[in-house]
């Protein structure tokens, strides 16, 4: 009886890894669909430049704060920590680093994933669900090119720019209760982060996150939204699973990148 | 909403992404300032211990940031620590220029600092300095601190000055 | 002449186990509006995604315009496509666009006409189907039966030779229904095109078609004019247009008997 309970749960792992690795099997061809029709998207920008609105513009407000806001808490915390070493003048470069290496692409992630990611899935899911996709491909229109495509590009486009601004709010946001608050001097601040960041080394690893996690993010939203069942629950479900797996890929490619990027101190 | 105020607003987004990107890269990155020491020539400087030494690491002189430590390695016969020193090509050395390896505060960062001898024939791309000073080490320091005052007794001078361990270089001599 | 599509004895399932088809014939000739009836879930839908060359009969060939669509390579198959008009279940407008962008959409995607031509050729089928004012509205502002008018305008944008119905009366009441039903007549008349009508309401059917193909359980099983159906004596078809409940379709989905099953727990086979 408990080697039967003890076998099914085996059962069940290696059921859930098939499906898991099939599912994945699924979405990398999705990739290459998407990727090898994206003539169209590219031809008309216009295409691209709505999703861009929908994607980018209209989640700068929550990005932009959310960037401002914990600039302004981690400076708060890291002043707790570095003023018993003396050392706080150096905040600027813990607030400039923590962002720029991490918290910009992960948060910024995060955000777009629960902000624009599942807006595109459910709109996605619900054209499927209404026919509208299956009406476009018996008027010879195909939809990966017409529909998921733009969506696609429009979210590698959007992501990395949002991490950006959240990054230069957040740096700015540290700034404001650094200086002004706590009595940093600016041009310690300032200096100190200049001599410690590296445009390549932080900068561009930082942008290159943002652009992978672009990715994995813009696909997750596109392929769960075509690949929905086309009922109520079904794209609620795949709605779901965008947010989810989208934060579980950006953290497990954080880490992955980040063991390559920062390993040791070159 | 007309094509024409999304394409606005797409517009503005993209700009202020790009100016986040470039804020990103010149002001916090120092993009400019690295391009400068790209252009900057190298001097090698040879070390018995460099401490803590990161490659990245400023070289200042009389308290003025220089240049940058570009890489650090191993030599494998003399056992020294060889660093490259990318110099901007604003600032001359003389030849007799001692380099040492210091540390800003207590805790802090370990840099170069440079120290101009009065020699006439100044320092050429690929050249090594003949005199250099090691990192200071806590942990000798301690132990020198703590011999002389059992060797020397309660009155021991040992405190002010940290015995430097003894410049290296012309010992070793110069290995192109 | 012959028939301008044209099932012979075609035979699908979307996989091994469960056949949908089993053997279909039928003809629709050039000009005509043919029927296809039956109950829910009996594979009417199936036949028009074969026509369309969504699916591929695994048996059996589907031809149009005297090409099988099965043998069609990408290209012919889009320009197969660019020839029909579907008009699906809930009309399948796109909800993010308005009805005048609907209804351009197709014009848009195929065609290189300047935008006052499509303007214009818009407000024509719009005004066909007696919409004209809706132009600027979004498909959920209109009622279900504008919206199935709307969807009809669009799936005859491109002036097509033949027109798929997928239940085209679901869900719409009398006159809705009857304003559709009209509709679809008058402009196979008008327009010249063939078409094919998925439906299961029977009534509305017999008032506008040509032809009536009555399948059941994958099988074609009555077939002939509204007035030769009317006076069918065929026990499927008089079930059908008679609506009763019992018949050769049975009320009960097959199970094993009553008895057996009363206390078993749900899912135990004996």
């Amino acid at each position: 009886m408990a080697l039967d309970a003890l076998a099914n749960v085996f059962v069940r792992l290696g059921t859930a890894s098939r499906k898991g690795i099939t599912r994945l099997g699924f979405a990398m061809r999705f990739l290459t669909a998407v990727v090898s029709h994206s003539g169209t998207a590219l031809t008309r920008p216009r295409l691209v430049v709505r999703e861009v609105y929908f994607g980018g513009v209209l989640s700068l407000v929550i990005v932009g704060i959310s960037g401002l806001f914990i600039g302004m808490v981690l400076a708060l915390q890291g002043y707790e920590t570095l003023v018993r070493f003396g050392a706080s003048e150096s905040m600027g470069v813990l607030v400039a680093l923590s962002l720029v290496r991490e918290l910009g692409p992960v948060v910024t992630g995060l955000l777009f994933a629960s902000r624009a990611g599942s807006a595109v899935t459910a709109e996605i899911g619900l054209m499927k669900t209404t026919e509208q996709l299956a009406a476009m491909e018996v008027m010879a229109v195909d939809p990966i090119a017409r529909v998921v495509a733009p969506r696609f590009w429009a979210g590698v486009i959007s992501m990395p720019l949002l991490a950006a601004i959240f990054s230069m709010l957040g740096i700015y946001g540290g700034f404001v209760v650094g200086v002004p608050l706590l009595g940093i001097d600016a041009g310690a601040f300032w200096g100190q982060m200049q001599a410690a960041v590296d445009w390549r080394h932080d900068v561009l690893n930082g942008v290159i996150k943002s652009v992978v996690f672009a990715v994995a993010v813009s696909l997750i939203a596109v392929f769960e939204g075509y690949d929905c069942t086309p009922t109520a629950e079904g794209v609620s479900a795949a709605t779901t699973r965008t947010v989810v797996t989208s934060a579980i890929a950006i953290l497990a490619l954080d880490f992955v990148l980040t063991v390559f990027m920062f390993r040791g101190g070159v | 909403m007309t094509q024409r105020a999304i394409d606005l607003w797409v517009g503005i987004f993209v700009a202020i992404g790009l100016a986040a990107l470039l804020f990103l890269a010149l002001k916090v990155g120092n993009l400019l300032k690295f391009n400068e020491d790209a252009h900057g020539y190298v001097i090698e400087a040879r070390f018995d211990n460099i401490g803590n030494l990161k490659p990245r690491a400023p070289v200042r002189s009389a308290g003025v940031v220089v240049g940058r430590v570009e890489s650090i390695a191993l030599d494998g016969k003399t056992f020294e620590a060889v660093a490259r020193l990318r110099i901007d090509n604003r600032f001359q050395f003389t030849r007799d220029t001692i380099a040492a390896i210091y540390t800003s505060g207590l805790l802090g960062e370990q840099f170069v600092g440079l120290e101009a001898g009065g020699d006439t024939v100044m320092l050429k791309d690929g050249d090594t300095l003949r005199k250099t000073q090691s990192a200071m080490q806590l942990e000798k320091l301690v132990s020198q601190f703590l011999f002389s005052r059992a060797a020397d007794g309660p009155s021991g001078p040992a405190g002010a000055t940290p015995a430097p361990t003894p410049p290296s270089s012309s010992s070793s001599g110069v290995k192109p | 002449m012959a028939p301008f599509v044209e099932l012979a004895d075609v035979t699908f399932g979307y996989n091994a186990s469960r056949t949908i088809l089993s053997g279909i014939t039928l003809a629709v000739p050039r000009g005509k509006l043919v029927a296809v009836m039956g109950g829910s879930g009996c594979g009417k839908t199936t036949v028009l995604r074969l026509i369309c060359g969504q699916h591929k009969p695994s048996l059996g060939e589907v031809r149009v315009g005297g090409r099988s669509v099965a043998a069609m390579n990408r290209e012919e198959l889009q320009a197969h496509r660019r020839r029909l008009g579907m008009l699906f279940q809930f009309g399948a407008l796109f909800t993010d666009m308005t009805v005048f962008d609907n209804i351009a959409f197709p014009m848009r995607e195929h065609t290189a006409l300047p935008e006052p031509v499509i303007h214009d050729m818009v407000l024509m089928k719009l005004n066909a189907v007696g919409l004209r004012g809706t132009a600027e509205l979004k498909p959920s502002e209109l009622s279900g039966g504008m919206a199935r008018r709307v969807a009809l305008a669009r799936s005859i944008a491109l002036d097509p030779e033949l027109v798929l119905y997928d239940e085209p009366f679901a869900g719409l009441d009398p006159i809705s229904l009857s304003v559709v039903g009209q509709l679809i007549r008058k402009l196979n008349d008008a327009l010249g095109m063939t078409s094919i009508l998925v439906t299961h309401d029977i009534q509305e059917s017999l008032k506008i078609v040509d032809y009536i193909y009555f399948i059941s359980e994958g099988r074609v099983v009555a077939e002939g004019t509204p007035e030769a159906i009317r006076a069918s004596s065929d026990p499927f078809v008089r079930q059908f247009v008679d609506g009763e409940i019992d018949g050769p379709v049975r009320f009960h989905y097959p199970a094993p008997p009553l008895a057996a099953q009363f206390g078993a727990p749900v899912g135990a086979r004996h």
